[in-house]
């Protein structure tokens, strides 16, 4: 539990990661997952419940903890007069590892990150995609057990999300713990074994992305797009066919368990939509609908 | 018995160690605009020295010590100039910097997601400072010693008096930065700085102030540091450094407890 002043950002939330797992926090804006991973990462005392990290205390053993863990924040927060590979190496030094090994490990990761010519380019010039590569790579400068990584791969171009996707998929096979907060599904699909659902501070649902498709939405997806100016009338036809009807501004959806046959039925009431796609149905679904379509504050 | 201190033993060993990286991080950062820096540091209270030491002191004439003896304006100035130099060298990287780097630079932000606390980096950023704060204390030094202000011997241990001096407004300087919430507050800051460079005993013995004000002035900081420094480098008997040195030792503390308290509250929301 977390509290700022009389605000709950994060009320009451109990979840288990094991080791080698990759776990995923996802939730929309200001569920509560950064605060999640600060209180993770023991640099934000939990007001409440209980926390332990490897077996240890976040308040008692901080430091033991952070030597072991591998941080990735949200904003990146490297140090602007440093140059690259000097992030890594003065990074390094701070867990206490000898300046030999701090510079190998810097050239490694530096590759590992695909930043190797950038190396002794200051931190400013660099893109934002750049920036957050080479925050990643910090993070990994210490060989963690664990890595919390919150939003990876947000302000990433698809190549080099692709890029980190890979680097992290390697990690995991390495058997190091990968907890991280994603807005992209695809990437949570991508990379986590089990994730859970966040929204006002609490868990609104958990599991692997299939147990989670399977339990909160149907198999397949209808999207029917009809010429007019309103969906809603053609809406109010389809009513009752598959699981749930929803109308968005621009098309309709029918969650079905075959989407054919749900094209079939659409046909024999008559209708006739200018447009019409059946696809399986993704994690996106099943956020949108567990945390609602439209911004809440 | 072992099992009792050897784990105290290991953490003065790691508090030591990831301060010091802390030290390594500004030696990384530290580029060449930053020597022109230095070098105004030092030529500063040079220019105090010679302007008002040895200008004004050809008007002003001898000065008599309250032990009797008679010594000049220059050598009356001097030490006070090397004390408020000690003073702004460590106010300088504990205060700005220290702000600049907390507060826009977010630099802690990311030093507290490793072993690191936030006492160590109080501690490394002040002993930071004071590589810095000695090196100006030293040239200093030498050049009192090349005027016939004081002697080698008495310069030796003017210097550690010196670095004192530097560590405690250093931990009062960054303890007082953590409590800052712009840089608009740092004028008054200035200020008070300037006040206390004036009043301290520094241009006039203190003893030529009304009564209260003498009172007041003793309790101050820089006058107790410039006490202890005249005192060694006019080779003054007695214990009266102890008071000086016991009272500089406890700013040091409290700035540095404070100071690491107040970033823990900051840097853990
Ligand atoms: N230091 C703080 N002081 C006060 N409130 C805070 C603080 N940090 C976070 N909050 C509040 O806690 C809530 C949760 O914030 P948090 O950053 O954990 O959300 P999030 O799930 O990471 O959102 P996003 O997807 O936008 O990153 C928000 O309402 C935020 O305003
Ligand atoms: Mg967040």
């Amino acid at each position: 539990m977390k509290r700022f002043g009389d605000f709950v950002a994060v009320d009451g939330i109990d979840v288990e990661v094991r080791s080698g797992e990759a776990f995923g926090f996802l939730g929309p804006n200001g569920a509560g997952k950064s605060s999640t991973m600060r209180m993770v990462g023991c640099i934000s005392p939990p007001s409440g419940g209980e926390l332990r990290i490897l077996g240890m205390d976040p308040v008692a053993d901080g430091p033991a903890i952070r030597a072991r863990l591998g941080v990735c924040p949200q904003l990146d927060n490297l140090d602007p007069e440093l140059t690259v590979r000097e992030n890594l190496t003065v990074y390094a030094r701070y867990f206490g590892i000898a300046r030999r090994a701090a510079r190998e490990r810097a050239d490694e990761l530096l590759d590992f990150v695909q930043l190797s010519e950038r190396a002794d380019s200051k931190v400013e010039p660099l893109s934002g995609g750049m920036k957050r590569r080479l925050t990643i790579a910090r993070a990994l400068v210490n060989d963690p057990e664990i890595v919390l990584l919150d939003e990876p791969t947000t302000g990433l171009d698809p190549q080099a999300r692709h890029l980190v996707w890979e680097r992290l998929f390697r990690l995991k096979q390495q058997g190091v713990t990968l907890v991280l907060t994603t807005h992209y599904m695809d990437e949570a699909e991508q990379l986590c074994d089990r994730l859970v659902v966040m929204d006002g501070g609490r868990i609104v649902a958990e599991g692997s992305p299939r147990a989670l498709i399977e339990r909160h939405s149907t198999r397949e997806v209808v999207e029917l797009r009809f010429a007019a100016e309103s969906q809603e009338p053609f809406a109010d036809k389809l009513d009752g066919l598959g699981e749930r009807v929803e109308v968005l501004p621009d098309r309709v959806l029918l969650y079905v368990p075959d989407g054919d046959a749900a094209v079939a039925e659409v046909s024999a009431l008559g209708l006739n939509p200018a447009n019409v796609l059946v696809r399986r149905s993704g994690l996106e679904d099943v956020f949108l609908h567990l945390t609602g379509r439209t911004l809440v504050d | 018995m072992l099992t009792l201190v050897l784990p105290r033993l290991v953490d003065v060993s790691a508090v030591s160690r990831r301060s010091a990286s802390v030290v390594e991080r500004n030696v990384a950062a530290l580029k060449s605009v930053y020597w022109l820096l230095l070098l105004s540091g030092f030529v500063e209270p040079l220019l105090y020295l010679l302007s008002i030491g040895v200008g004004v002191g050809a008007l002003v004439g001898d000065l008599p010590l309250p032990d009797g003896r008679l010594v000049s304006y220059a050598e009356f100035v001097a030490p006070a100039m090397l004390a408020s130099s000690a003073m702004t060298g460590a106010l300088a990287e504990t205060t700005f910097n220290f702000f600049g780097k907390m507060k826009y630079m977010k630099l802690y932000d990311g030093m507290i997601a490793t072993p690191v606390r936030p006492f160590e980096i109080a501690l490394g950023e002040l002993g930071w400072a004071m590589l810095r704060g000695s090196a100006y204390s030293a040239a200093f030094l030498a050049v009192m010693v090349a005027l016939h202000l004081t002697t080698v011997a008495r310069a030796l241990t003017a210097l550690p008096a010196a670095v004192l001096v530097g560590f405690a407004f250093g931990a009062l300087g960054m303890a007082v930065s953590t409590f800052m919430r712009s840089w608009q507050d740092f004028d008054l800051m200035g200020s008070a700085q300037f006040t206390l460079f004036l009043f301290s005993g520094t241009f006039v013995p203190a003893q030529a102030y009304p009564t209260l004000l003498h009172w007041l002035v003793e309790v101050t900081p820089l006058y107790r540091s410039v006490h202890l420094i005249r005192g060694v480098t006019l080779g003054v008997g007695g214990w009266a450094w102890l008071l000086d040195v016991l009272y500089l030792v406890a700013m040091m503390a409290v700035g540095l407890l404070v100071a690491s308290r107040r970033m823990g509250r900051l840097l853990y929301p």
